[in-house]
């Protein structure tokens, strides 16, 4: 039996009569990140993503990147916008971003997950230069830390389905990239990624060998008179586009979605055997074995 | 915001509770259902405390501005509170050094040239230099120290008083002649507890022995239900028959009264304002390193570690002009900070006594004072009925040494040694002993040219008790020199869990028990 010392030697405490205040919450999406923007984190997190990170994602998943030439009229901070299938995106995505963005970006991560406790917040803040943002409920503030970001020259990776996806399928795409843009005037860039759900799937303790693909669309903004739902719906329609490119070609991809026929990212309305059914149809390459 | 004062029922679950004693503290257990009377936490400090000096000079309550009242060739007394106040004695720069150069701008304005600067002590001993520097800062004490125009209040000086005749109640009423004979006599205050202030500033603190024994008596004290509420004080209703007459006969007072915040220690002693069961890791770790040191350290050390203790007290508030317009709103202030509700009385009273008194301030607290700290002033910490019941207990914790200061108290050595030998009766004593001790030209001889309380002091620390002497069954001292707890009359116990055992013997079994967790300053709002 653990014996806890006796204050003053332990902790008090709390009398049954005095009600206890609200704790000070440090971790979540009250998490102080600013410090991982500074200088000595910043070079640190380049010294990380450059000679450990970026080697290693190329040595175990090496991505196929398309599209990066539809970034080349973009200049200044950027929302990228992606799905999210598995832990290895944010990984994946950082290694491919274009150099002028890569050192300079933060990734939206969910507070409840990324930040629950002080050393995994602080890691996740040095080494990916992580924002808490609450996933679970409308918070204003996180959008607001985002913006004053954005306004700062920070560029900003979103994964507006709010979590991995639990089947390999997509989920509705959250509006707080679009409210984002909507507010500062920042393009958003589409970004398909593919396979990193089939080596590392949610609920996977160990990865398997697959070929990943990273495709970058061509910028969007909002139009005139846009509502926020709008523009989330349409940013969401630009990365089945992607996925579509991604799974038939170009052209074809582009005639579907001017026919409004681009395969939808949540895929099939129906039940849950037949939704793996057709997932795994799709998937290029069976993983063959374990690896490494 | 600040919290304010609770009163917690103890539990279960209660931390044990912190006890001062004397130049230590240690941590009590108190027994389930006893209560714990915590004191509000600091009020805001005024953000510009200079302007707000100014704007209390300008736009003062119930008199015209202090310009208007300054003119060329007029006489210009400014008097100011002694090393009794505050406690512990505030960073630099004081409340008092603040005033009185915002008060000498004016005059200096106004083409004023005969300034003088009294300190108001009564028959309190002298202040040293440093003291005086201190309280008043360097530049005012070399422009008139070394031009004798600062002085120090000598009660004793035939020449340096005024009769200015009596009261209605036939109260003599003799104060500083300079003062009383000044065009204008300016007075800045420290109103650390509701005690202070109001016409006590200078009908206490420009007085004399011949004026003084009218309210610092056993009577008025024994009808004083408190001293510190002034509506129930016969010391202040002395006090303002003299204040009154004063005003009566031509003597011109501008009243400027300061109230601090209960900022009491600074950053390493924190923990003593905290509630205990809020100590982090950090004030835990400074308790310990406290508390373990000082029991080992020599008495003498640690009595210099207390004493060269500079509290981090802030201004929460100063009002100007008319004695007792301002004092109203003084008073007020004092509660804002201090006030706490209290619910029903007490079978025992315990209380943890600090090493530091309104007499003791770089000296020793002797056993006298002791008494004066527990009986004299906690005691008297409440308004409506005291927190005790009559025929209760008070336990008080103190080391109580049989040690005195024989430069700052030498008439207490014989009050000690002599006359509580032979009785602790106040009534008594004043009687028997009092003119003898009040009129030694030793004492008086050691009052005027050292530094030294007066020869009659130790009887007014004995009075200050007399109320709680009355009303109560029974004390206890916890921790204190039993032979000097016994000359006191009254009895000490080892542990407070023994002297709980023997309160029982008094006040009966399962009895009530409340702490009076003070300082920080508290007073208590006694209701049935």
């Amino acid at each position: 039996m653990r014996v806890r010392a006796g204050f003053p030697f332990g902790p008090p405490t709390w009398p049954g009569s005095v009600a206890r205040p609200p704790v000070e919450r440090r971790t979540g999406v009250d998490f102080e990140t600013d410090w991982a923007r500074r200088y000595p984190a910043r070079l640190a997190r380049a010294v990380f993503v450059d000679q450990l990170l970026r080697p290693l994602v190329r040595a175990l998943v090496p991505p196929h990147v398309h599209g990066v030439d539809r970034l080349e009229a973009v200049d200044g901070p950027v929302i990228f916008v992606a799905n999210h299938q598995s832990h290895l995106d944010t990984a994946v995505l950082l290694s491919a971003l274009p150099d002028r963005w890569r050192h300079h970006a933060v990734v939206a991560a969910a507070a409840d997950y990324f930040f629950d406790n002080r050393l995994k917040g602080t890691l996740s803040a040095l080494v990916l230069g992580a924002l808490p943002v609450e996933r679970g409920r409308v918070d204003r503030r996180p959008l607001e830390q985002a913006r004053a970001l954005l306004d700062e020259g920070w560029s900003i990776v979103i994964f507006p389905e709010g979590g991995r996806s639990p089947d390999g399928w997509g989920q509705p795409f959250r509006g707080g990239a679009a409210y984002l843009s909507m507010h500062g005037d920042f393009p958003v860039v589409p970004v398909h990624l593919d396979g990193t759900g089939r080596v590392l799937p949610k609920g996977a303790k160990r990865p398997t060998r697959a070929a990943v693909h990273v495709t970058f669309g061509s910028p969007l903004r909002p139009r005139e008179g846009e509502r926020t739902n709008g523009f989330a719906g349409r940013i969401e329609e630009a990365v089945a586009v992607l996925a579509d490119e991604r799974a038939t070609d170009w052209w074809t991809a582009r005639r579907r979605a001017a026919l409004g026929t681009t395969p939808s990212l949540a895929g099939p309305d129906a039940g849950a055997w037949r939704r793996s059914w057709v997932l795994e149809r799709g998937a290029r390459k069976r993983p063959v074995r374990t690896w490494p | 915001m600040p919290r304010p004062g609770f009163v917690l029922d103890v539990d279960r679950s209660t931390p044990p509770t912190l006890f001062w004693h004397g130049e230590g503290f240690h941590l009590e257990r108190l027994p389930a259902g006893s209560r714990i009377i915590y004191p509000p936490e600091p009020l805001d400090a005024l953000s510009d405390p200079d302007e707000a000096i100014r704007r209390a000079l300008l736009e003062p309550l119930d008199s015209e501005p202090l310009p208007a009242l300054l003119k060329p060739g007029m006489k210009l007394t400014i008097a100011f509170d002694d090393i009794s106040l505050p406690l512990p004695p505030m960073h630099r720069p004081d409340n008092r050094q603040r005033v009185i150069e915002a008060v000498l701008d004016m005059a200096a304005a106004a083409g004023v040239d005969d300034v003088q600067l009294i300190a108001a002590l009564a028959l309190h001993r002298r202040m040293t230099e440093a003291e005086l520097r201190h309280a008043l800062g360097d530049r005012i004490y070399d422009a008139f120290a070394p031009n004798g125009l600062l002085t120090q209040h000598d009660a004793e000086d035939p020449a340096g008083m005024l009769h200015l005749g009596t009261t209605d109640e036939g109260e003599d009423v003799e104060i500083n002649r300079r003062a009383a004979e000044s065009d204008l006599l300016v007075y800045v205050n420290i109103n650390l507890v509701a005690m202070d202030g109001g016409h006590k500033s200078v009908a206490t603190g420009l007085a004399s022995y011949k004026s003084l024994r009218h309210h610092h008596n056993v009577r008025t004290m024994q009808h004083s239900r408190s001293f510190m509420d002034q509506h129930r004080s016969e010391l202040h209703s002395s006090n303002w028959r003299m204040g009154r007459h004063l005003k009566a006969s031509g003597v011109k007072i501008f009243q400027i009264e300061t109230t601090l915040n209960t900022n009491m220690f600074p950053d390493q002693f924190a923990f003593l304002q905290k509630r205990e069961w809020e100590w982090k890791a950090g004030d835990r770790a400074r308790y310990l390193a406290a508390s373990k040191s000082l029991e080992r350290a020599p008495t003498r050390i640690a009595r210099r570690i207390f004493q060269s203790m500079l509290a981090p007290h802030e201004m929460t508030s100063v009002q100007a002009g008319e004695v007792e317009a301002v004092h109203a709103v003084t008073t007020e202030n004092v509660y804002r900070q201090q006030m706490v509700e209290v619910s029903g009385q007490t079978d025992i009273l315990t209380m943890g006594l600090p090493y530091i008194c309104p007499y003791n301030v770089h000296s020793v607290m002797n056993p006298i004072l002791v008494m004066c700290t527990g009986l004299g002033y906690f005691f008297n910490l409440y308004r409506g009925q005291p927190l005790v019941r009559a025929g209760g207990v008070v336990i008080m914790s103190h080391p109580t040494p049989w040690e005195f200061s024989p430069v700052h108290h030498p008439s207490y050595i014989d009050f000690f040694e002599q006359v509580l030998a032979e009785t602790t009766d106040p009534l008594e004593i004043e009687a028997k002993y009092e003119e003898s001790f009040a009129t030694d030209p030793w004492y008086i001889h050691l009052y005027r040219t050292g530094h030294a309380y007066h020869g009659v002091h130790p009887f007014y620390m004995w009075y200050w008790g007399a109320h709680a002497l009355d009303h109560l069954g029974g004390v206890i001292i916890v921790g204190g020199d039993p032979a000097a707890v016994r000359r006191l009359g009254f009895k000490p116990a080892s542990t407070m869990r023994d002297a709980l055992e023997m309160a029982t013997d008094v006040v009966g079994r399962d009895p009530s028990v409340t702490h009076l967790h003070c300082p920080p300053l508290l007073m208590a709002d006694v209701t049935a």
